[in-house]
């Protein structure tokens, strides 16, 4: 039999998806897209991915919300703007990357482990006010991915003894101000 | 062309961690230039990478914190680390070009009690080398000249992309000039500014290995005794899995990584000590014995 293709109805789209990725600054560029492919040509991780940045903008103007939020592959960008550099419509493609990771946090019920690294990154900041690189790791590992733990216990160690893996955090001074500045800037999101 | 006399200085956090070798080496060596470096009071986090991934305006807000108070003593603020460049210069970009994020920032910044005006230029250190001081002009500080250490120049990505006043943003060949300054002979490699993994070394560490060996391959296939970098966590991504990917794919790899201030601090007679060298999770020691 003759495989059905994957018809996507208009009213399976959230037409008003593209309006929310281009929310960013400077963002609206997206509908500019030519669909050329440059960005997944660059990429160093779209080898591996199903939906590469081309196919995820695509996706994001048809309003393919959940299939786009829920792909594991927005969390593969490494954030190294080749894509950004190269587009010859000047889109910010990595930047469009990091709001597609940012809606996903809020809306995709699935977390990625690019997901649990970042926040506990925040987390951290938010604490100190600057990282402190390895509670960061211990809290990442044990959350999402405790093999990586004992795979990497040896550079660990190796760091450890040069002395570059410091046990104490190295927090700033005006803790009480940077957290009432984090506060105030988190209810101005856009 | 010459330093200026005075910097401000932004570490950021990997400098005060795992990559205190570069904060030794640049201190070093703009201080042996005859440069002050002040550091900025109270730093905090540059809202990298991984802060930008879920909260973009808070991002911008705690970088600008930083250029904030920057802004009350000087113009010029130096970040040694790439993620810190870009970081910084994001924020300080978006602040500048989009009036709507300035006002935010600044409804943000006004909680503690300040504000910024957006009049600070964010600098990388490698940029003081290129245009303040100039590879000419390096060359008269040399003392002990690296001869015929074969280095590659590995610049990884944020340092060139995405925009910046350094170099090309896909065939950057500045560090090279550098090197050449010192007495060494670069060589030249195709990879020198492709993606070394970042943080996906954590999360993905297969797809991460294979970006570090293709990078260590090139290196090596183009002759490299010796990658240096301008970046804290390509520093750490090569230094620390070269041996992992080498494993994995049937290879060998014995390329020490250092930072660019390391052998320019190397070549200008520092001693070692003080650059940090040693550090390095793969020993520099073997390659670089006639230098130390």
């Amino acid at each position: 039999m003759r495989k059905q293709p994957d018809i996507q109805r208009e009213g399976h789209m959230d037409l008003g998806f593209v309006d929310e990725v281009a929310a960013i600054p400077g963002g609206e560029k997206i509908v500019d897209c030519i669909q050329c492919g440059t960005c997944s040509g660059s990429c160093p991780t779209s080898f591996l991915m199903e939906d590469s940045p081309r196919s995820l903008i695509y996706k994001v103007r048809a309003g393919l919300k959940k299939e786009v939020l829920q792909s594991p592959d927005i969390w593969l960008c490494t954030s190294c703007y080749l894509c950004y550099v190269r587009c010859p419509k000047n889109i910010k493609v990595t930047d469009i990357m990091y709001a597609l990771k940012r809606l996903s946090c809020k809306d995709s019920p699935i977390q990625r482990k690019g997901y649990h690294l970042a926040k506990s990154f925040m987390k951290v900041v938010n604490k100190y006010g600057r990282n402190q690189e390895t509670e960061l790791l211990l809290r990442f590992f044990l959350r999402a991915n405790p093999i990586g733990l004992i795979r990497n216990a040896f550079i660990g160690l190796n760091l450890f003894i040069r002395g570059r893996m410091p046990i104490f955090p190295n927090k700033i001074k005006q803790r009480k101000q940077f957290r009432a500045i984090v506060a105030r800037a988190e209810t101005l999101s856009n | 062309m010459a330093l200026q006399k005075e910097y401000l200085y932004y570490p950021g956090c990997s400098l005060h961690s795992s990559a205190t070798a570069y904060d030794d080496s640049s201190r070093a060596v703009l201080s042996a230039l005859g440069s002050k470096v002040v550091e900025i009071d109270d730093w905090n986090c540059c809202g990298a990478t991984a802060y930008m991934a879920i909260k973009e305006m808070t991002a911008f807000t705690i970088s600008a914190r930083n250029l904030a108070i920057a802004e009350k003593k000087g113009d010029h603020v130096v970040a040694p680390c790439s993620g810190c460049y870009v970081g910084l210069s994001k924020a300080n970009n978006y602040i500048k070009e989009f009036p709507e994020v300035q006002k935010k920032v600044n409804t943000a910044l006004a909680e503690g009690g300040l504000s910024y005006n957006g009049t600070v230029h964010v600098r990388h250190v490698m940029d003081l080398f290129v245009h303040d001081l100039g590879a000419d002009e390096l060359k008269k500080f040399i003392k002990k000249p690296l001869k015929d250490l074969k280095v590659g120049c590995y610049y990884g990505c944020q340092i060139v992309r995405p925009k910046n006043e350094i170099d090309s943003p896909e065939y950057p060949t500045t560090m090279e000039k550098l090197m050449e300054a010192c007495g060494a002979t670069p060589i030249d490699f195709v990879m020198k500014a492709f993606c070394c993994g970042g943080a996906i070394l954590g999360t993905e560490e297969a797809i991460g290995v294979r970006l570090i060996k293709n990078l260590m391959q090139s290196a090596k296939k183009n002759g490299a005794e010796i990658l240096v970098t301008p970046c804290p966590l390509c520093q750490m991504n090569l230094d620390a899995y070269q041996r992992r990917a080498a494993k994995k794919y049937g290879m060998k790899f014995d390329i020490p990584v250092l930072y660019f201030t390391q052998l320019i601090g190397l070549a200008m007679g520092i001693a070692p000590k003080k650059l940090g060298i040693g550090k390095e999770i793969v020993s520099a020691k073997s390659v670089l014995k006639q230098f130390l």
